[in-house]
């Protein structure tokens, strides 16, 4: 493939995004991870009390696993070739025939399974992406986007974390671009994905997702009663940050991500409300933050005299802010597309 | 957050390794920068390792007095609880605490150990044989 260029591992903020602009990149389509984070319409807020993971409700911060590859097809009219697989055999062999061919491909598969995390890392979260570029003998060479290095991983690991069971269970899932449009009109795409995104945070239909989710959470933490189980409360709060900080970025990452697609959407489109709007979201970037610091310092006390009306109310703080950035979004008309297509830098 | 408000606190969980986030740098532009960790987030990792760990020595406990099997310990030093564990085995919740009971976990089959010394990533000697000893 002469479009194809030599795979050049670089480190990414999130698994997923990371992949799908390395991926990109590879073919040709070169585009910031924040942009394609952006564009993919990555961001939201979902707190979902009737999923569990280990007895606690699942809490977003950006969409479920799969849905940037798909908004890629979507919003940048890439062609992904996708494929789920029964047969384990079949899947590796496969595996090996494009690699071998100088593919790269995108694979999803399970930390627990991934021996080169640390093992304090290593829970069953089935929805990790990971690049796999080349192979030497029995080890696959894989860019894993969230590591500063390549690393190496033996055959039977990858095939134990490519089927691992339960939920988001990955059935061995494989992707890679097959054809790229470099000339996206990327003003429509970036109006559009962020609407979209707007609409959702603002007003989903649904009371635990965007802003209203934020603030449902906000009344389940003020609901929560420290003098009768405190080590339950702790827990809980525990897990909040847990989903913000480790399945996620570090501290409020994915505001910060988006923050910067933002930035640079704005420099493109010539948008001082975009660049504004950036501004904004790093404050609620930052919320989520003394957030999270909250939480911790309840996590670390010995005693059960925390507050958590405080707690709740900066977490309505972050909702506060973040909605103030949508509603500008939202009536701060962006540009339409312009008569030539602008190249994304 | 700017770049150098970036929390360097050099996490144990990471082992030395770096993550990457987007960051301002003084001129107010976004730019990708690394972290060694935040200890607000080695605060909350520790403590589910904590009561993971709390629980499974509590389970090792219960195993040596016949009380449960030792099926029960290493799902707790994995990092599972019975349902995480049940779905990676691909089996009801209730199976897998089934087979926590003595009795029933000596009755398994070799097919169902193998596949409980798969994921917990011991031989199936590991698993039947306890040790008396920690």
């Amino acid at each position: 493939m002469a479009d194809t260029r030599p795979m050049e591992h670089r480190q990414y903020a999130h698994c997923e995004s990371g992949v799908v602009t390395a991926l990109l990149r590879n073919k040709g389509l070169d585009l910031s991870e924040p942009m394609v984070f952006g564009i993919t319409g990555g961001l939201t807020f979902a707190y979902l009390p009737f999923i569990k993971i280990t007895n606690l409700p699942i809490i977003a911060y950006r969409m479920f696993p799969g849905s940037i590859i798909r908004g890629a097809v979507k919003n940048l009219a890439v062609d992904f070739k996708t494929k789920r697989y029964r047969d384990k055999r079949e899947a590796l062999a496969e595996l090996t025939r494009l690699v071998d061919g100088g593919t790269a491909v995108g694979l999803q598969t399970s930390v627990y399974w991934l021996p080169y995390f640390p093992p304090e890392m290593r829970f069953q979260f089935n929805a990790h992406n990971l690049i796999v570029y080349g192979r030497e003998g029995e080890e696959f060479l894989v860019s894993d986007p969230v590591f500063e290095h390549t690393v190496r991983i033996k055959t039977d690991d990858l095939q134990n974390a490519r089927f691992a069971k339960g939920t988001l269970a990955p059935k061995g899932f494989i992707y890679y671009p097959i054809r790229v449009i470099p000339s996206v009109d990327f003003r429509a795409v970036i109006r559009k994905s962020i609407k979209r995104t707007v609409h959702m945070m603002l007003y989903a239909p649904m009371p635990f997702i965007g802003i209203k989710g934020i603030r449902c959470l906000a009344r389940r933490i003020e609901r929560l009663d420290p003098r009768k189980d405190a080590k339950a409360v702790r827990l809980f709060l525990g897990h909040i940050v847990r989903m913000q900080e480790e399945i996620g970025t570090g501290g409020g990452g994915f505001r910060f991500m988006y923050a910067a697609f933002l930035q640079e959407a704005g420099q493109l489109l010539d948008s001082p409300p975009l660049g504004e709007a950036s501004r904004m979201m790093t404050e609620a970037g930052d919320m989520w933050r003394l957030f999270a610091l909250a939480c911790a310092r309840v996590c670390k006390s010995k005693t059960a005299d925390f507050n958590l009306g405080e707690i709740a109310e900066l977490l309505r703080k972050c909702a506060a802010q973040e909605k103030l950035v949508y509603l500008l979004l939202k009536n701060s008309p962006l540009p339409k597309s312009s008569s030539a297509p602008a190249g994304p830098c | 957050m700017k770049v150098s408000e970036i929390p360097q606190d050099n996490i144990k969980t990471m082992q030395g390794e770096k993550k990457a986030l987007y960051a301002l740098d003084e001129r107010g532009n976004y730019t990708r920068s690394t972290t060694s960790g935040w200890e607000a987030e080695e605060v909350v990792l520790t403590q589910v390792i904590d009561d993971f760990r709390e629980k499974a020595r509590e389970a090792a406990h219960r195993v040596r007095k016949k009380e449960t099997s030792p099926i029960e310990c290493f799902m707790y030093r994995r990092w599972m609880d019975p349902l995480t564990l049940a779905q990676a085995m691909g089996l009801y919740c209730w199976q897998v605490k089934r087979h926590f009971k003595p009795r029933v976990f000596e009755r398994l089959g070799d097919k169902t150990l193998n596949e409980y010394a798969r994921i917990f990533g011991v031989t199936v000697d590991a698993l039947k044989n306890f040790p008396e000893e920690d």
